[in-house]
């Protein structure tokens, strides 16, 4: 690991040489939001900010992308035959993210590159890409990243991570992509301050987080009992199968492949996909094994608080960004949610009468 | 208005204490500044989760479709003619349901309040006028009119127009308020602005739906836009798609929206669709002299044919 100062004058001429090699990617104000957007040349990520509405998982995995094309043309010498679509994979950087967001990628990484699958589209966009992390000072009283296995400093995931010193940026890179992208830049001052800004640093932000998660009985706790808790239906009354906490979840996984034909040239393309639409599960029988609200609100709380921490034993699927929560439009928080299954006790089976 | 809770627990508890009813839908308190939850009661121990305040925006009639249990609801005045549309459509029964009627002096709006403040907002607290906002650095008091959401701002129904009991007594309806003042802006656009407007409005749009999902209008079993045997619109970003989400949802509301802004206040990005459905609305008004849910004994205005319907459209 090496730790760099980058003084903001050097940062801004930084990111114009690194432009020249590199698409760069950024949180931008746009109306009265930030959100992750390709940076024209010239325009700099604006680091001021809280969590974006939206995570920048669509760098990696966008909401639509076309996968396949073909045409349905039969002059053609190649119709009905499907060409992969060109997707620019150039060397890119996303500046500016936040340690929940970095985390999260990796826990997604679980399920997109495995040792039997390995998700092409997802991969070849992670693998050109560069994440710059940016230390967050400031938590919202919704966020619980350090008791969902992550933190305001949180490296994981991260080719780069920074920190905002007032006149300076203090960085640190992991890897050798962080490297080459510093390197293009021309980021090379090696630091006076010693590596403990970063410890006070991140005492102080964790400091400040005021929301807490408990998580310790999910593993043990039995599946069945949980899937079986009477909470489900008081849980999901209010829910309007929107599916905007999976849509802005930097976790949420979850696509369909859809055909989209126009005349006569067509498309294959992956749309996000969501636990909470009624047709998420449906069979091509026309069978739904998740038809009612409550089974699909179930669904949702279920696979990140349970079955992802039964499967993967690295904790629950959620980095404690709080956007679920923020952004639902009938308030149904995750935080309440894994208090009532973390805490669930199923009740003792019948006891004989003695 | 927040002194309503007490009354509305009262009454909860006498309904559910009488087994005059097997369910009251309400709100209880949000875990976040300015949102209540939607919630049931079944038995009177959980009858104090109750509250109302100026965050009860959510529209309670969406939970009501294809209920069997014999319900008490609190209505505002637009949920109230929105139960009416549920029972003109047979999506409940009028004996099912124990209606308690609240007099409503308007919703706050949520995202609003947020851009008028610098800083995180940690406390909201109300009284009849006044809406106080605490961040970490400061206090800022709003007069709740400045602060309403605009369908609120633009309300005439304050009113239940049905009920079986009410909160409180009625309060004053809001006269004099022009309703269309931006509907008729757009009206009066070329159709290149007017597409330049439309693709600008709905361009933030997710499709996540939720404005379609907190609407009691839209209960299709299957939405047009979920139909996959034949698909009738593509699933992606593609703006067209969006489009065609967008009008073909607001027909389906013509003649039937009572404005009650549920659509707008979920929307994640602050999308303000209902300027779709007031247009149909003001055309309602304008070609039928019809407003919705006001009334149990009639048609409504596309479920009906008279003569003198105006008939200019037909060349
Ligand atoms: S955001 Fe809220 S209402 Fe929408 S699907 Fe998620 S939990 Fe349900
Ligand atoms: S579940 Fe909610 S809090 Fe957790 S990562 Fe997803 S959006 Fe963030
Ligand atoms: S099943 Fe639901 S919770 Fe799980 S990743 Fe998919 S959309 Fe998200
Ligand atoms: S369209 Fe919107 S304003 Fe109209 S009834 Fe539905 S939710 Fe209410
Ligand atoms: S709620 Fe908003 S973002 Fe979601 S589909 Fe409706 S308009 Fe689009």
């Amino acid at each position: 690991m090496t730790l760099l100062t980058i003084d903001k004058d050097h940062w801004t001429q930084g990111l114009a040489a690194a432009a020249d090699h590199y698409r760069l990617f950024g949180p931008v104000k746009e109306k009265d939001q930030h959100q992750f957007k390709a940076l024209e040349k010239g325009r700099l990520p604006d680091l001021d900010l809280v969590n974006t509405r939206l995570s920048p998982k669509d760098l990696v995995f966008p909401q639509s992308e076309i996968m396949l094309t073909y045409s349905l043309d039969e002059s053609r010498e190649d119709h009905h035959i499907m060409k992969e679509a060109h997707t620019d994979h150039a060397p890119r950087a996303v500046v500016g993210m936040r340690p929940c967001d970095a985390r999260a990628i990796q826990l997604v990484k679980l399920n997109f590159d495995t040792p039997d699958v390995k998700d092409p589209y997802w991969l070849k966009a992670y693998e050109a890409t560069t994440f710059i992390g940016m230390a967050c000072d400031t938590p919202l009283s919704t966020c619980f990243c350090t008791s969902a296995g992550c933190g305001p400093y949180n490296a994981e995931g991260l080719d780069i991570l920074m920190m905002d010193r007032g006149e300076t940026y203090l960085a640190k890179i992991f890897t050798e992509k962080g490297k080459a992208f510093a390197d293009t830049a021309g980021w090379n001052q090696a630091t006076p301050e010693a590596a403990e800004a970063f410890v006070a640093a991140k005492e102080a932000a964790e400091a400040k987080m005021v929301s807490t998660i408990s998580t310790d009985n999910l593993a043990d706790t039995d599946l069945l009992d949980l899937h079986g808790a009477p909470f489900w239906d008081d849980i999901a009354f209010a829910c309007l199968n929107c599916g905007t906490c999976t849509f802005t979840c930097p976790t949420c996984w979850c696509f369909d492949i859809q055909d989209e034909v126009q005349g006569k040239s067509g498309v294959r393309m992956k749309n996000w996909d969501s636990c909470m639409f009624p047709i998420f599960t449906v069979h091509t029988t026309g069978h739904n094994p998740r038809d009612t609200k409550t089974q699909r609100v179930r669904q949702r709380f279920m696979h990140k608080l349970k079955y992802f921490v039964d499967k993967y034993q690295t904790g629950i699927m959620c980095v404690g960004c709080g956007r679920c929560v923020r952004q639902c439009p009938v308030n149904i928080d995750i935080r309440r949610v894994c208090e009532l299954m973390n805490s669930f006790k199923p009740a003792d089976a019948c006891v004989a009468q003695g | 208005m927040s002194g309503y809770t007490e009354k509305m627990r009262e009454i909860a508890g006498r309904l559910l204490g009488d087994c005059s009813v097997q369910m009251v839908i309400g709100f209880r308190k949000g875990t976040l500044p300015m949102m209540n939850e939607p919630c049931f009661v079944t038995n009177p121990e959980q009858v104090p989760s109750l509250v109302w305040d100026s965050n009860c925006g959510i529209n309670l009639a969406n939970y009501l479709t294809n209920r069997k249990e014999k319900i008490a609801v609190f209505a505002k005045g637009c949920d109230s003619r929105n139960i009416v549309n549920h029972i003109v459509e047979n999506k409940i029964k009028r004996d099912q349901l124990h209606i308690v009627g609240v007099p409503c002096t308007g919703m706050i709006d949520k995202r609003k309040i947020t851009g008028m403040v610098n800083g995180e907002i940690l406390e909201t607290t109300e009284t009849e006028d006044t809406i106080k906002v605490r961040t970490a650095e400061a206090e800022t008091l709003f007069d709740k009119r400045e602060v309403l959401q605009q369908n609120c701002a633009l309300c005439i129904h304050r009113n239940p127009v049905i009920f079986d009991e009410m909160v409180a007594d009625p309060v004053a309806e809001q006269t004099d308020i022009d309703r269309y003042a931006d509907v008729r802006k757009i009206e009066e656009m070329d159709s290149k602005e007017k597409w330049q407007f439309f693709d600008d409005l709905l361009s933030p749009c997710i499709r996540c739906y939720a404005c379609r999902n907190a609407c009691p209008l839209c209960y299709c079993p299957t939405c047009f836009v979920d139909e996959s045997k034949p698909q009738w619109v593509g699933k992606g970003q593609d703006p067209i798609d969006v489009r065609t989400f967008h009008f073909l949802r607001a027909y389906h509301c013509a003649g039937r929206c009572t404005d009650c802004g549920a659509c707008q206040r979920a929307c994640p990005v602050g999308i303000d669709m209902r300027l779709l459905t007031r247009k149909l609305e003001k055309d309602c008004q304008e070609q039928f002299g019809w407003e919705a849910g006001l009334s149990l004994d009639q048609r409504p205005a596309l479920d009906v044919y008279q003569t003198n319907d105006p008939g200019d459209f037909i060349k």
